[in-house]
C-alpha cells in the first residue's frame, strides 16, 4: 500500500526523531512510504489566529502538493484534523473546494490509519515501563479518534497504561494561545502534568507534537522525572 | 449592572483571577460536580445525540422564522388581557418598565432571576426611579446583599463564592449568627425572603422560554422564588431577550428537558413555572396586570450574520462548566455578564470589539464548548470567525503578528521559502540553545520559555535525515 506522509512542519524541524519513527513503523508493517518534498504546513497557526486568507494559500499548496496520493498519513490528529476542514474552510470556492474534499478523504491520521486501513491492532513494538496516553483535544473531538491510540498502546509489550486523571481537559498549548495568554496558559499546563503525575506514569505518551512540546517543555522546566514520547516512537520501540 | 462588569484591563483581570485561590476551589469543584452530572442525565435519557439534533433543530427553525413567531406570541398575549412592549435597546426596555412601576405607584419590586434585565442594567434604572428592587433568586441574593458583587456565571451566579464566604456576607450585612451549613444559610434567607415577598408590589421575572402558540412564559428554577414572584405581586412584568421563543409546548418539553440536563445534570428542576397573561376570570392567582418586554438590544444585528447561530442558545452554561479557560479565570475575568466561551462568542457581539477583542482569544479551540453544548452551536468556530472578523475586517492585528502571518504565508504557501525559513531555524535560534533545548528564547518565544523549555531546531530537519536515508537505500 503507498501512503503519502505528511510529516508537519513541527516535525520537520523539531522532532525529526518522531518523522523517522513514523516512515520506518509504516514500512514495518507492508506500506510504501514516500515524502512529497513540496509539503510545507497544514495552514493552522494563521487560521487560528484569524489570517483565513493567509492560511488558504498554504492550504491550496498542500491540496497540489498531496493530489496525486492515495493515503495521506499523518502523525498528528491536529493537522489531521485541519485536513479535513479544508473543504469546510474553502466552501466559497467550489472547485477548491471539490479538490480540498479529495484530500480531506484520503487523510488519517496515523494510529487511526493503522487500525483502521491496516486493520492492524498489534504492531509487535516493546517497551518497558508505565505510560499514561494525553487524549488531545482536536483528535479526540474534531477528528473522533478516540480508541485507535489506545488499543495500539495497550498491545505494546511491557508497557503498563495507566489511565490519566481529567484526560479530557485541554493541556494549554492552544498553538498562538501558548504565547499569546501564558498566564492562563501555564495554570493549564500545570494542572495537566499533575495529572500525569496522579497517573503514576513515568512516561506520557501523545499523538500530537504541539501538546507534547507544551507538556514536555513544563515537566523539562520543572525538572520532573517524566519522560514524553510521540506515539509513533513507542509504536516503533522494538 | 451592565453587561461590563468591573473597569481593570483584561490582562489585570486575569491575573486577578489566577490568584483568587477561593475561586478556582469553587470554581473547580463545581465544574467536576456539573460535568459527571450532566453526563449522567444525558446517558440516563438516552441518544443524547439524537437529542441535541433535534434541539438543533428546533432553534435553528424559530431563530430562522424570529419575526413570524415573535407576532404569535404578541397577539396571544394580547388575546389575554397581557400587554406586549417591543424595547430596541436597553434604555427603551427601562423606561417602559419604569413607566410601568411608576404608574403603579410600586414601591418594592422582587426579581426572580434574569440575566437580559441585568444586561440592561434594570435594577438601576429603577432603583434611580425611587424604588427597592430584590432579587429572589438565592444566589442573586447573595450578590445583591454583597454590595452587588457581580455573576461570575449565567446559571449559578455566585458560583465564585463558597459556602464560608455566605456566611461572612450574610453575618457582615445582615447579622447572621448561625454556621455555614448550605441549609441554614438556606433558611436564613429564605425567611429574609419571604418578608420581601409579601409586602412587594410589582414582580419582574425573566424568561426561559416564551411559548408562542399560547402567548406562555415558562421558567425553570430549583427554589421555586420564580412562583412567587408570579404569584404575589399584583403586576407582573417579564422581560426577555427576543430570541428567547419557541413554537409550541412540545419543542418546549424538548428545549426543559436539554436545558436542565446540560445546565445541572437534572432530570428536571424542582420548579417549571408557566404564566399565561393576568388571571382570567375564575383563576385562583396570578397577577392583576402582565407586560411582556421583548428586549432586542443589538440582537437583530446577529440575525443574519455567520453568528446567528449563537442567538440559538439557551443558556444553560454547559459550555461554560467544561471550560478549561474559565476553570482557571473565572467569570469576572470575561469584564461581561456572559463568561466563557458563549460569553467570549456573544459579549463581542452585544457590546463591540473594542472593549472584548480580548475574549475570542482566550480560548484554546478545545471545542470541549461545542461538544457540551445541547444544542450544537459551534462555539469554537465562531471565536475563530471572530479572530477573522478582528484581522480581516477590522485590522485590529497586533502589528508584529500580522508581519509574521505575512511571513508564515510567504513561507508555507512555497516550498522554496519554507525551504530556506526552515533551514535557517536552526542558525536563528542556535544563539539561544543549550543543548538540545531553549530556556529563554526571542520575540515570541520569550513568552513561552517564560513558563517552559523549547526544543531547539535540529541541524537536520527530518526531510534531509530521509534524504539521506534514501539515498543510502539507493547505494
Ligand atoms: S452556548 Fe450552548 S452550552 Fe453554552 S450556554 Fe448556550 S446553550 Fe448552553
Amino acid at each position: 500500500m503507498k501512503v503519502s506522509l505528511f510529516v508537519t512542519c513541527l516535525i520537520d524541524i523539531f522532532q525529526t526523531d518522531v518523522g523517522m519513527d513514523t516512515v520506518e513503523l509504516l514500512e514495518r508493517l507492508g506500506c510504501e512510504v514516500e515524502f512529497p518534498e513540496k509539503q510545507t504546513c497544514c495552514g493552522q497557526p494563521a487560521y487560528n489566529s484569524g489570517y483565513v486568507d493567509k492560511a488558504k494559500d498554504s492550504m491550496k499548496h498542500m491540496i497540489r502538493v498531496f493530489e496525486q496520493a492515495d493515503y495521506v498519513v499523518t502523525p498528528s490528529g491536529s493537522c489531521a484534523t485541519m485536513l479535513k476542514e479544508y473543504p469546510h474552510i474553502l466552501k466559497d470556492e467550489t472547485e477548491w473546494e471539490a479538490r480540498a474534499q479529495a484530500l480531506a478523504n484520503k487523510t488519517y491520521e496515523l494510529t487511526q490509519f493503522i487500525v483502521e486501513v491496516l486493520g492492524i491492532e498489534d504492531v509487535g513494538a516493546k517497551l518497558k515501563g508505565t505510560a499514561t496516553y494525553h487524549t488531545s483535544c482536536h483528535m479526540t473531538r474534531l477528528l473522533g479518534v478516540k480508541e485507535a491510540p489506545l488499543k495500539l498502546l495497550s498491545h505494546v509489550e511491557g508497557l503498563e497504561m495507566k489511565p490519566l486523571p481529567h484526560n479530557y481537559n485541554c493541556c494549554g498549548f492552544g498553538g498562538t494561545f501558548s504565547v499569546k495568554m501564558t498566564p492562563i496558559s501555564e495554570q493549564m499546563v500545570d494542572e495537566k502534568v499533575q495529572s500525569v503525575e496522579e497517573a503514576g506514569a513515568d512516561i506520557l505518551i501523545g499523538a500530537d507534537c504541539g501538546c507534547l512540546m507544551n507538556i514536555g517543555g513544563r515537566i523539562d522546566r520543572k525538572g520532573k522525572p517524566i519522560k514524553v514520547m510521540h506515539i509513533a516512537s513507542v509504536l516503533n520501540s522494538r | 449592572m451592565a453587561m461590563k462588569i468591573g473597569d481593570k484591563p483584561f490582562k489585570e483581570r486575569v491575573s486577578d483571577g489566577i490568584n483568587d485561590a477561593f475561586m478556582r476551589g469553587a470554581v473547580a469543584s463545581a465544574q467536576g460536580r456539573f460535568r459527571s452530572g450532566r453526563l449522567n442525565a444525558a446517558e440516563e435519557l438516552g441518544n443524547w445525540e439524537e437529542w441535541r439534533k433535534l434541539g438543533e433543530e428546533i432553534r435553528s427553525h424559530t431563530i430562522e422564522n424570529l419575526d413570524y413567531y415573535l407576532e404569535l406570541l404578541s397577539e396571544n398575549v394580547i388575546k389575554r388581557g397581557g400587554h406586549v412592549f417591543f424595547a430596541k435597546t436597553a434604555e427603551e426596555a427601562n423606561e417602559y418598565i419604569t413607566k410601568v412601576v411608576k404608574e403603579k405607584n410600586g414601591k418594592k419590586v422582587v426579581k426572580s432571576k434574569s440575566m437580559v434585565t441585568e444586561e440592561i442594567n434594570m435594577n438601576e434604572a429603577l432603583e434611580r426611579a425611587g424604588c427597592e428592587v430584590i432579587e429572589s433568586d438565592l444566589g442573586e441574593w447573595i450578590l445583591q446583599v454583597d454590595d452587588h458583587d457581580p455573576p461570575s456565571h449565567i446559571v449559578t451566579p455566585a458560583l465564585h463564592k463558597n459556602k464560608e464566604q455566605i456566611r461572612d456576607v450574610f453575618k457582615e450585612k445582615l447579622g447572621y449568627d448561625k454556621t455555614e451549613k448550605p441549609e441554614e444559610l438556606a433558611l436564613f434567607a429564605r425567611e429574609k425572603l419571604r418578608e420581601e415577598f409579601l409586602q412587594a408590589d410589582i414582580g419582574i421575572t425573566g424568561c426561559n422560554f416564551a411559548i408562542a402558540e399560547s402567548g406562555t412564559i415558562s421558567l425553570v428554577t430549583n427554589e421555586g422564588n420564580a412562583r412567587m414572584v408570579t404569584t404575589i405581586p399584583k403586576t407582573q412584568i417579564t422581560v426577555m431577550g427576543m430570541e428567547r421563543i419557541v413554537p409550541t409546548w412540545e419543542e418546549m418539553e424538548v428545549l426543559v428537558s436539554l436545558l436542565t440536563r446540560a445546565a445541572v445534570g437534572q432530570k428536571l428542576t424542582s420548579y417549571i413555572t408557566a404564566l399565561t397573561g393576568p388571571r382570567q376570570e375564575g383563576e385562583a392567582d396570578g397577577p392583576e396586570e402582565f407586560h411582556l418586554v421583548i428586549v432586542d438590544n443589538g440582537r437583530s444585528n446577529i440575525l443574519g450574520t455567520a453568528f446567528q447561530s449563537i442567538l440559538h442558545c439557551i443558556r444553560c452554561a454547559a459550555c461554560i462548566n467544561v471550560c478549561p479557560v474559565y476553570r482557571h479565570v473565572g467569570g469576572h475575568s470575561y469584564g461581561s455578564i456572559y463568561p466563557g466561551p458563549v460569553g467570549a462568542v456573544l459579549t463581542p457581539l452585544l457590546g463591540g470589539y473594542d472593549e472584548y477583542k480580548e475574549l475570542p482569544y482566550a480560548s484554546t479551540l478545545c471545542a470541549a464548548c461545542t461538544e457540551a453544548c445541547p444544542v450544537k452551536i459551534p462555539l469554537h468556530e465562531h471565536l475563530l470567525r471572530h479572530r477573522q472578523e478582528i484581522v480581516e475586517k477590522e485590522g485590529k492585528a497586533p502589528v508584529f503578528e500580522n508581519l509574521s502571518m505575512k511571513a508564515f504565508s510567504l513561507g508555507t504557501a512555497s516550498p522554496a521559502m519554507y525551504n530556506i525559513g526552515s533551514k535557517l531555524a536552526p542558525t536563528a535560534l542556535g544563539f539561544f540553545s543549550a543543548d538540545d533545548k531553549i530556556s529563554k528564547g526571542p520575540g515570541p518565544l520569550k513568552n513561552w520559555t517564560d513558563i517552559r523549555d523549547f526544543p531547539a531546531p535540529k541541524k537536520n530537519r527530518f526531510r534531509d535525515l530521509y534524504k539521506k536515508r534514501q539515498k543510502g537505500g539507493e547505494e
